[in-house]
């Protein structure tokens, strides 16, 4: 083709481009606006990373503080503190991660299995209750429930379980199997409302088939309703994958005191403690950058992850 | 139950079993889910020293409205119902407007930059600054101890705008044509003919952001906790926690105060107070935020 040679903007003729521009100027003036935007509160923090390589002081600014390299890097690898809150971040997020699909998962299978549909709607409503509730109101009810006179204890102590009451948060081997129950308690019902629109999704002809076949309840969840709903299982997986690392802050800061700090503190709370407490702020950049960092090799991998395996991608 | 009678004959052992322990399950999720709730709202009402003795599960014991006088009546409560109250009205609002614009923008499907603009905006939800930048840039912004903190940085949201995005993809383009062929502009056409299209939609995204506002406590600790006149409903709960946890050890020296109302009284008092509008609510918008997040998880 001849046009080929001519000037062309993303991928049109110059002046059918001005035309459209034209044509489109209000458009165009909202998206300056959003990007610009965007690029205030969204971008410009990134510039912030640099003062993870510097000796950063506010009165200097990023533009005069000293370079110091990875010199922060440094420290904060061999400070066994950052090691071990990140050994906390990545174990609480994988046990919240796998605690909280397969709860949902259960109750999703379950709840699509009660007959009549105003227990079915009770149930759901009910479900959905504590997700619309606050870290600061789920961790106050946690306190009361584990408290040594609250209802935990009392139940133990009835059934002799325990001769006497366990101070649940003065012991580190309780604070994980404690935050993935709070995660569970809170979201379950809330997550299961992606599944349970899987499940509807089923054609019902397949749970006939297998009527006919001699299945039963059993039979039908493993071999119609579970295969049924994989690929949704495998895309909120992978998309939950990449936010482990987010998911650890309000409620272990909420929850966590001197006796179990070794297992509750987390990247967030030491970038908090380290960046706003202390005025580190070059510290705790680099504390962030790194979690970032992770943060996004992660996405990328199980983006990787479901092309391979001809699921849909995330981006 | 009209068709019991055909089903009992084919329901074998197992599918008993089964239907047995579904409803056990589902009763014991029940319980667990609700007891908390049902027990703070018993304790609330019931008289704070008493309280101390425990024993109280779904009914108070010594009947009081005291700690709710006691909640009404303290001015940091009252301050924090207040901001809570208008940051979740403004920010929604905001964030609403904000998101329905972009979600129209990056939806028509002619516009010349709408993919270049739903990538920049995507891509914010895996990149972030992080605490410490995005703390300075606030301060140099001067939106540390200020209202607008609270409403103007969070305005955008990605994963609501997709959410918008989606629904709008699915509205036929013979709408746009013909009122474009009739002259309207696009700002016509977002207003008067998509938005009311695209009501449910808004109010699945209301109620997220509504919700989010609402719960917030930390940016109040982060950004605004030297204003008191700032402070929020979450946040004074919290440091009433904290005063609860501290004080557990001293109970005793409670018991012998001659006040009828004690810390775990008011907080179980202020907690039925912060969750209320939510509970009241969230029933009556279930189709709204399921289809909402039915379409979020589909993202194209």
């Amino acid at each position: 083709m001849a046009q080929q040679n001519k000037k062309t903007l993303l991928g049109m003729p110059k002046d059918e481009f001005i035309k459209q521009v034209k044509r489109q100027w209000v458009l165009i003036v909202w998206s300056l606006f959003f990007f610009a935007y965007g690029i205030l509160f969204c971008y410009a923090p990134l510039i912030g990373w640099l003062m993870g390589f510097q000796q950063y002081k506010p009165k200097d600014g990023i533009l005069h503080s000293k370079w110091i390299g990875l010199a922060k890097f440094q420290a904060l690898f061999s400070d066994a503190t950052y090691i071990r809150v990140i050994r906390n971040t990545l174990a609480m997020g994988v046990i919240n991660l796998v605690a909280t699909t397969i709860m949902a998962i259960l109750f999703a299978i379950l709840l699509n299995e009660i007959k009549g549909m105003r227990k079915k709607k009770v149930v759901q409503t009910i479900s959905y209750l504590p997700h619309f509730l606050s870290w600061i109101i789920v961790t106050g009810i946690l306190h009361d429930a584990l408290s040594g006179a609250g209802i935990v204890n009392e139940l133990l102590t009835k059934f002799h379980l325990v001769s006497q009451p366990i101070n649940f948060f003065a012991h580190e081997k309780y604070f994980w199997p404690i935050v993935a129950f709070a995660n569970v308690w809170k979201e379950t019902g809330w997550n299961a409302i992606i599944y349970l629109a899987a499940i509807t999704a089923i054609d019902p002809a397949l749970y006939e088939a297998a009527a006919i076949d001699g299945a039963g309840r059993w039979d039908k969840i493993r071999y119609v309703t579970i295969p049924g709903i994989k690929s949704t299982i495998i895309i909120l997986l992978i998309m939950n994958v990449g936010n482990v690392l987010n998911a650890g802050f309000e409620i272990q800061y909420l929850l966590g005191n001197g006796l179990v700090q070794k297992v509750s503190q987390t990247i967030d709370i030491y970038v908090l403690k380290w960046g706003i407490s202390q005025m580190d702020y070059s510290l705790g950049t680099a504390a962030g950058i790194f979690k970032s960092a992770v943060s996004i090799v992660l996405i990328l991998i199980c983006n990787e992850v479901a092309k391979r395996h001809g699921e849909e991608r995330l981006f | 139950m009209s068709n019991t009678v055909n089903k009992k004959r084919k329901m074998s052992k197992a599918d008993i079993a089964f239907y047995t322990f579904n409803s056990i399950f589902m009763t014991v999720f029940v319980i667990v889910t609700l007891y908390p709730v049902l027990n703070t709202l018993a304790i609330s009402f019931n008289d704070g020293l008493d309280a101390l003795r425990g024993g109280i599960y779904l009914l108070p014991r010594k009947f009081s409205v005291k700690n709710y006088i006691t909640v009404f009546k303290k001015d940091d409560l009252l301050v924090g119902a207040y901001i809570s109250v208008a940051r979740t009205v403004v920010g929604t609002a905001l964030s609403l407007i904000a998101c329905a614009i972009l979600a129209f923008i990056v939806s028509r499907k002619n516009f010349l930059f709408a993919k270049h603009l739903s990538l920049f905006w995507v891509v914010t939800m895996y990149v972030n600054g992080g605490m410490i930048p995005v703390f300075l840039l606030y301060k140099g912004l001067h939106l540390t101890n200020s209202f607008w903190v609270y409403v103007i940085p969070g305005m955008v949201s990605a994963f609501n705008m997709l959410v918008i995005r989606t629904y709008m993809n699915g509205i036929p383009n013979s709408f746009e044509e013909s009122a474009q062929l009739d002259g309207a502009g696009y700002t016509t056409i977002f207003l008067n003919i998509i938005s009311p299209l695209c009501k449910p939609v808004y109010a699945t995204v209301a109620l997220f952001v509504a919700v989010y506002q609402w719960n917030s406590w930390f940016d109040v600790m982060l950004y605004n906790r030297m204003s008191d006149k700032l402070t929020t409903l979450q946040y004074e709960l919290m440091k009433l926690l904290a005063s609860v946890t501290s004080q557990s050890t001293s109970a005793q020296s409670m018991k012998n105060s001659t006040s009828s109302i004690t810390p775990t009284s008011i907080r179980a008092a202020a907690s039925i107070v912060t969750m209320l509008p939510i509970i009241c609510i969230y029933p009556f918008l279930q189709q709204y935020f399921v289809s909402g997040l039915t379409l979020g998880g589909v993202k194209e």
